[in-house]
């Protein structure tokens, strides 16, 4: 199938008979890229299949678990309709509470993220080495962790600042900034010291002070990293369970993560194809994100620890 | 701690302050400068914020005073202090870049930390959840009993919020009001038919119609009489009669005793944070105090308890370490068959292949506990032909299927790494070593490899200290499942230490924080041990120095 591609022209030899030869480049092929291809697709019915089983799942009207196992036999919306028109599990109240939440963490995990990591990498303070090792150990300790701790935390200043506390909103989004930050400052950390500082020394003998430096300069030149962990933060806390199904109670509050867990925490009884729909439109848009900026995503995953 | 984040959010606000002061005059000079620089804009900006920050942190230690939480008064007071410290004095600039984003790091993951080994020593949990006070006047509203022969009272249901409360009209026509939190207090503004009091502005009067609906939360609700707990509280049942109900529980504050009216028995304050009879009996919820090392005493000594924690310790070391060599492996292979310049439609199989990475991983193991069902699912039903394999439900299935999960989710990642890793290393490396006559396989164990090794085994160590604590995929393929026939809590095959913390905290009948913070901490112990030895294997730690 790639023949044109085969860079090496047989030798001729008018001996031998074109079945046999047609054989041979046939065996050539086959240990050149051939095989590679059987394992290629053999890989890729193994990651896609999943996925297209859920597909099928959520535009089969039917509902139940079985019922979704004759893949893509009947096509139509009415799952979409369900998940949507639920009162009891409102999913699109759902849906806004996970882009609300994560939203905003990972903006505001960027705009601290990279004041600290501007500090870190531009400027020479006592405690600096203390803080740049605090922020490599922190990441080997995820916050999930104590989550006993956050619970009890949370619920004692929910009872002094209720729109603080549990169930809310707000009160998710500082604990998940808490987590996110070490992290991602450290990966920042990285990314700022690829900027060369002669370009600041430039801006400072212009007589930019500091903060012009850092608004008008330096975040412009980092925007890469800035969007990788943008994302990178609203894809975890997109992810996040334990912390999330501690705090959100009320079925309006929840999370996408911890509403449909429940909605299918028996799957033989639940409305599968329901779910199915719901997981469709939850994953659509991350898939769609990750995809699109996936060069810088997985350049950013690496960045932070192989130098 | 809470309040700070608008001003945070402006660092700018810190324009007009001067670098560091090394020579005054030039200081002077340079201060001048950058505020001619930054304009009057950026001040401005900053006085409002940070006057912003102190409103609020004003509002909240007012709050926090009424509520006599002193150790969080400290804390806040010194936030707030501290940030007006940092932003008003010039010089220190990192610390102005620094405070806001390290305030949320050292309350929501340093602290937290300390506050769980503090839990660990703790009774927290179902039963020991407030404090002394709480449990008190818990114990007293709930044994009680109408009082023979007493009066009855007029009284009218009203909604506010959330919170339903009594309004009462005595018999010589005062008027009261109050709630579960709230005991018994005159009112002025009711809105009288009649004798009767019938409403008050700002609350919702509930008709009979209302009353049916909440009847469940209106039967539980009692309403105390007066601040003294012993003097009982009001009830109804229809909500138009309300009855006086007393405890047979009295409470001797000098004694520290509860005394039963009726049966005698003196319940004695212990301290195991609980009332307790002579007898042993006691009278639940209780209050949390610290017990010593008992928690931990638990986790080893008891027989049911110890096995499970043994078990789940080892599975998750197991899981760990084999979903890092299962991705890495079929990643690497993965990325030396696409690493061929003649292959065809390499970016194609490249985009399908990392689709799993991209689905939200929570999704991908709900998905795959239906894929996986034992009656119902596509693989039994359909690629087994109907076969009843218990995948998610037999121990040793569960565990290779949750393996053979995280090897779905986790491949990619390794495919996309190994394959940078293996372009990065220079194509001489091989011609040299094929006109040397080493044969391909050779070439990749001696040469390949170890320099590809050199450069991930960072993100392996990474890898591992995620999968140890890879809750999602356990808790929503398997809940952990299936349980273990001989444990007491809800922990089966193949929990791993972070599950069973979940599950123990929160889930089930009883919580019990106090024990679960004791598998945190023995996370925290071995996590720290690894990142050691890890550490000073690689050298992460050069690159700060």
């Amino acid at each position: 199938m790639t023949t044109t591609l085969n860079p090496e022209t047989p030798v001729a030899r008018p001996a031998v008979a074109p079945r046999s030869a047609r054989s041979r480049r046939l065996r050539r092929l086959w240990r050149d890229t051939g095989w590679r291809h059987l394992v290629g697709i053999a890989v890729v019915i193994y990651a896609i299949f999943p996925i297209l089983y859920v597909l099928s799942a959520a535009f089969n009207p039917n509902g139940t678990l079985t019922g979704s196992n004759a893949l893509f036999s009947e096509v139509g919306f009415d799952s979409f309709a369900r998940i949507l028109n639920n009162p009891d599990q409102p999913f699109a109240a759902w849906f806004a509470n996970t882009v609300i939440i994560g939203g905003v963490t990972a903006l505001l995990t960027v705009f601290l993220g990279a004041m600290a990591a501007y500090a870190f990498s531009r400027m020479r303070f006592s405690g600096r080495r203390m803080g740049l090792l605090t922020l490599l150990l922190v990441q080997m300790f995820p916050q999930l962790l104590a989550v006993v701790a956050i619970f009890l935390l949370m619920s004692s200043i929910g009872d002094i600042f209720p729109a603080l506390g549990l169930n809310t909103k707000t009160g998710l989004i500082m604990v998940y900034m808490g987590g996110a930050l070490g992290v991602n400052t450290y990966l920042m950390y990285g990314f700022f010291n690829t900027i060369p500082v002669s370009i600041d020394e430039a801006a400072k003998i212009d007589g930019a002070g500091h903060t012009r430096i850092f608004f008008t300069i330096i975040l412009r030149l980092v925007l890469p990293i800035l969007v990788v962990v943008g994302l990178l933060a609203f894809i975890t806390s997109t992810n996040e369970y334990v912390i999330a199904s501690v705090m959100l109670t009320d079925p309006e509050n929840k999370t996408l993560a911890v509403g449909l867990y429940q909605l299918v925490s028996n799957p033989r009884y639940a409305d599968w194809s329901a779910f199915s729909a719901g997981a469709v439109m939850s994953a659509l848009p991350v898939v769609i994100i990750f995809v699109a900026l996936q060069k810088y995503i997985v350049g950013g995953l690496t960045a932070g620890s192989v130098k | 701690m809470n309040t700070h984040q608008p001003d945070t959010e402006h660092p700018d606000s810190a324009a007009a302050s001067a670098p560091e002061p090394e020579r005054k005059k030039s200081v002077q000079l340079r201060r001048m400068a950058e505020q001619a620089g930054g304009g009057i804009g950026p001040l401005i900006l900053k006085i409002v914020l940070l006057g912003l920050f102190d409103a609020l942190g004003v509002f909240a230690v007012l709050l926090i005073v009424q509520a006599q939480n002193w150790f969080m008064l400290v804390v806040v007071a010194a936030i707030i202090v501290f940030f007006n410290w940092v932003y008003l004095r010039p010089g220190a600039t990192p610390a102005k870049y620094l405070a806001p984003g390290f305030a949320f790091l050292i309350i929501f993951q340093l602290f937290v930390v300390v506050y769980t080994g503090y839990i660990g020593f703790t009774n927290y949990g179902t039963g020991h959840n407030g404090s002394k006070d709480q449990a008190i006047s818990s114990l007293l509203a709930s044994g009680q009993e109408r009082v023979e022969d007493s009066a009855s009272y007029p009284v009218t249901v009203l909604q506010q919020g959330d919170t339903l409360g009594l309004l009462v009209t005595e018999a010589d026509g005062t008027v009261k009001y109050g709630d579960a939190e709230h005991p018994l207090d005159e009112v002025n503004d009711a809105e009288m038919d009649g004798d009767t009091a019938t409403g008050r502005p700002g609350f919702d009067t509930l008709t009979f119609a209302d009353i049916l609906t909440v009847q469940d939360t209106l039967t539980e609700l009692a309403v105390p009489l007066s601040d003294d707990p012993n003097d009982g509280s009001l009830r109804t049942s229809d909500g138009r009669q309300a009855f006086v109900y007393v405890s047979n529980l009295v409470y001797d504050e000098e004694a520290d005793t509860l005394t039963n009216t009726e049966t005698g028995v003196v319940y004695t304050a212990s301290a195991e944070g609980t009332f307790q009879s002579e007898n042993g009996k006691n009278l639940y919820p209780g209050w949390n105090v610290t017990v010593g090392f008992d928690n931990f005493a638990k986790a080893i000594g008891e027989e049911s308890i110890r096995g499970p924690l043994l078990s789940v310790t080892v599975w998750t070391f197991v899981f760990a370490v084999i979903s890092v060599a299962t991705t890495f492996f079929l990643g690497l292979f993965m990325a030396i068959v696409f690493n061929n310049d003649r292959m065809r439609g390499r970016k194609m199989y490249r985009a399908l292949v990392i689709l799993p990475y991209a689905f939200p991983a929570f999704l991908s193991a709900m998905i795959w506990a239906g894929l996986l069902s034992k009656s119902y699912g596509f693989i039994n039903q359909v690629l087994f032909f109907g076969a009843e394999i218990p995948w998610l439900t037999d121990p040793m299935l569960a565990k290779f299927s949750v393996l053979a999960v995280n090897l779905w989710l986790g491949f990619p990642y390794m495919f996309l790494v190994t394959m940078g890793a293996l372009q990065s290393i220079p194509d001489e490396l091989q011609e040299a070593a094929t006109v040397d006559g080493a044969r391909p396989w050779q070439i990749f164990r001696l040469i390949k490899l170890p320099l590809l090794l050199v450069s991930v085994t960072p993100l392996l160590i990474a890898s591992f200290a995620f999968n140890f604590n890879n809750f999602n995929i356990i808790y929503m393929l398997t809940g952990g499942g299936p349980r273990f026939e001989d444990a007491d809590a809800n922990i089966g095959a193949t929990d791993i230490l972070i599950s069973m913390v979940y599950k123990v905290a929160f889930t089930g009948q009883t919580r019990d924080y106090g024990l679960a913070s004791v598998f945190s901490i023995l996370i925290f112990i071995i996590v720290t041990i690894v990142t050691v030895i890890s550490f000073k294997r690689t050298k992460a730690l050069e690159d700060i120095n």
